[in-house]
């Protein structure tokens, strides 16, 4: 009887790891963010038609196109770019696989120490705000938002010791090799995460109105921002008006903004705002896009790198399918019932669309804590949960770059962590510094980890559906798996999923860059992340910084003998 | 909450729930997948090899 019982443990371990390893910050802080700034519904729409067409088959494509190159011996993404096309322009498009993940590291290490110093100041006793204002002067205080340089200070409540601590922990685990203790650790720690997220999603489903003050701003009314496909708004008559519009939801809101506009002497309206209207913005697709990407981690230059080590029968489409069942599981079915129903409920909906793409669940979260019995224990607890798993997503990062540097510049394992620390260690502390508003971390996260994932996604599905040719990426695909991927994909591969990203990247970029309005045709004021580019100093080093990098990985790229050897479809190995 | 909210939540994490329960069970019942299935394993070969 016993070995029947070991192999349903081992095949639990198995899903536990592979959870383990899609679970990251993305589920549990970045999408309710995004969610509560677009407004929900229509945002969920386009969020899971991204998943369908972008997110499962730009994964699957990616776990193939990785365990081919990894057959040539190639594991960093100019080598597998290089191998599979035979073409010189490949290998440096592939340096976009490696800028990502790096580049994302260097800020999502410090996002990742916020939550580790927000653990311990939780079992502390010390986070414990009872306000909103309370908790948004905890965070600003944390993370240094509220001037450059001010998160530099060497205390408890500020980010910089727990980022030095987490840094040199990560560098520390794969400088020694010990990342199988932390996968251990995981799969010891996502049930556990799990299990605190359905605990904390029964007790804001049961908040009811928080504040008998503002009994309008229910749970119930949350949860109506986050799902209504259907937006109605208080707005001004005036569009030169300087009172900015917000939205209603309930019954209770609705029949307090009908007093309100008819107290305003017809300077005031109500606006219904359709889901055809709504999803017409592309800036919404592509958040909801980007979000895919992130949380996927697809278009990131990591999946192609860690399915370069599988073997050639092993099973990528359910790998890939499983991964990403899990990681959606928890960010639609944990992760976005908690932060925005949470916000709503405390703030009000007017305060939840302003609060940032990370800044919902540092600001909100503790709240709900603070209101639960053992909140305290259980606070640090989640937020400890939420740092393993970041710890794990992380680490991944960084093996892109590893392996590119083994690869490009035939050095070994530990000279090519050496070299990485030190550039990451540059990034990170350059995101520390210019902390102001996060405008580092923002700009970077614009940059790098919505526009660059984006041009690798596009050129992962073009080399996939057409250099390498859908028969041959399907054949690939197939090997070895106990699921055949449906057969409608392959049209979706080659022809939608491209024109998808095409079309939503052209219409972001005439709208978001250039001010260009899709539905007058009238072109409007630029993005704040161009002008900022003329006028904010942190967003130009930003940017400037990016450049410096990928030129670095450029010079590399060039000298390299491997890819030489790549570009002609030769194994990296005679 | 209106009532396309409510279904678009419970088609939402109805799916997901749905998919993620399917693949748990394919796991499970289908035979030596799980020498074949892979996580993002973060101990890669190279942590192996001599400097």
């Amino acid at each position: 009887m016993s070995a029947p019982k070991e192999a349903w443990s081992s095949r639990l371990g198995v899903i536990l790891a592979v959870a383990g390893s899609a679970v990251g910050l993305g589920n549990f802080l970045r999408f309710p963010g995004l969610a509560a700034q677009y407004g929900g519904g229509a945002f969920m729409i386009a969020y899971a038609v991204s998943f369908l067409i972008i997110g499962l088959p730009i994964g699957w494509a990616e776990w193939a196109m990785g365990r081919y190159a990894g057959q040539l011996g190639y594991n960093s993404c100019p080598g597998a770019f290089a191998s599979i096309t035979r073409s010189r322009w490949a290998k440096y498009a592939g340096i976009i696989g490696v800028m990502v993940p790096v580049m994302i590291y260097m800020y999502y290490v410090v996002i990742e120490s916020w939550c580790l110093g927000y653990a311990i100041n939780f079992w502390r006793g010390e986070l414990a705000p009872t306000a909103a204002a309370a908790s948004g002067d905890i965070f600003q205080t944390f993370t240094g938002s509220g001037a450059d340089g001010s998160a530099l200070a060497i205390s408890w409540k500020t980010a910089l010791p727990w980022l030095v601590g987490v840094f040199v922990f990560n560098f520390w685990l794969i400088y020694r090799g010990l990342s199988k203790g932390i996968e251990k650790m995981c799969n010891l720690g996502m049930p556990l995460l799990i299990v605190l997220a359905i605990i904390l999603l029964v007790r804001v489903l049961t908040l009811g109105a928080p504040d008998p003050a503002r009994p309008n701003d229910t749970v119930v009314a949350g949860l109506g921002y986050l799902w209504n496909p259907t937006k109605i708004n208080v707005a001004p008559t005036d569009p030169m008006s300087d009172v900015k519009p917000y939205e209603v939801v309930g019954a209770g809101g609705l029949a307090e903004a009908k007093e309100t506009v008819a107290a305003s002497d017809g300077k005031l309206e109500l606006q219904e705002i359709g889901v055809i209207t709504q999803l017409r913005n592309p800036k919404l697709w592509l958040s909801a896009a980007s979000q895919i990407f992130f949380s996927l981690s697809v278009g990131f230059g990591v999946i192609i790198v860690y399915s370069s080590y599988m073997r050639k029968d092993d099973d990528v489409v359910l790998s890939g399918l499983t991964a990403s069942s899990a990681n959606e599981f928890c960010e639609v079915g944990l992760g976005g019932l908690i932060s925005v129903p949470a916000a709503v409920a405390f703030l009000g909906v007017a305060s939840v669309a302003g609060q940032g793409t990370f800044g919902l669940g540092f600001n909100v979260l503790p709240l709900v804590f603070a209101k639960m019995p053992a909140g305290a224990f259980f606070g640090g607890a989640f937020f400890f949960m939420l740092f393993l798993a970041a710890v794990t997503s992380s680490i991944s990062m960084l093996q892109p770059g590893i392996a590119f540097l083994e690869e490009a510049m035939s050095i070994g394992r530990k000279m090519s962590v050496t070299v990485l620390g030190l550039l990451t260690c540059i990034g990170s502390g350059f995101v520390m510094y210019f902390s102001k508003d996060l405008k580092a971390l923002d700009t970077i996260d614009f940059w790098v980890g919505t526009f660059l994932i984006f041009v690798l996604a596009t050129i992962q599905i073009i080399i996939f559906g057409w250099v390498w040719g859908i028969d041959k990426g399907f054949s690939e695909l197939n090997q070895g798996a106990a699921i055949r991927v449906p057969q409608f994909f392959r049209f979706i591969m080659k022809w939608v999923c491209p024109a998808f990203l095409l079309t939503v990247f052209a219409m972001w970029f005439l709208n978001s860059i250039f001010g260009f309005d899709l539905i007058t045709f009238k072109w409007g004021a630029v993005a704040g992340y161009v002008t900022d580019l003329r006028s904010n100093l942190a967003a130009q080093l930003s940017v400037a910084f990016i450049l410096i990098v990928a030129t670095f990985f450029f010079l590399i790229t060039a000298r390299s003998h491997a890819y030489q050897r790549a570009e002609k479809g030769l194994p990296k190995h005679d | 909450m209106t009532t396309a909210g409510i279904l678009i939540m419970i088609c939402s994490v109805g799916t997901v729930t749905s998919l993620f329960s399917w693949c748990i069970y394919k796991v499970l019942t289908t035979p030596r997948e799980t020498d074949k299935i892979h996580a993002v394993d973060l101990h890669t070969p190279d942590m192996d090899l001599p400097d």
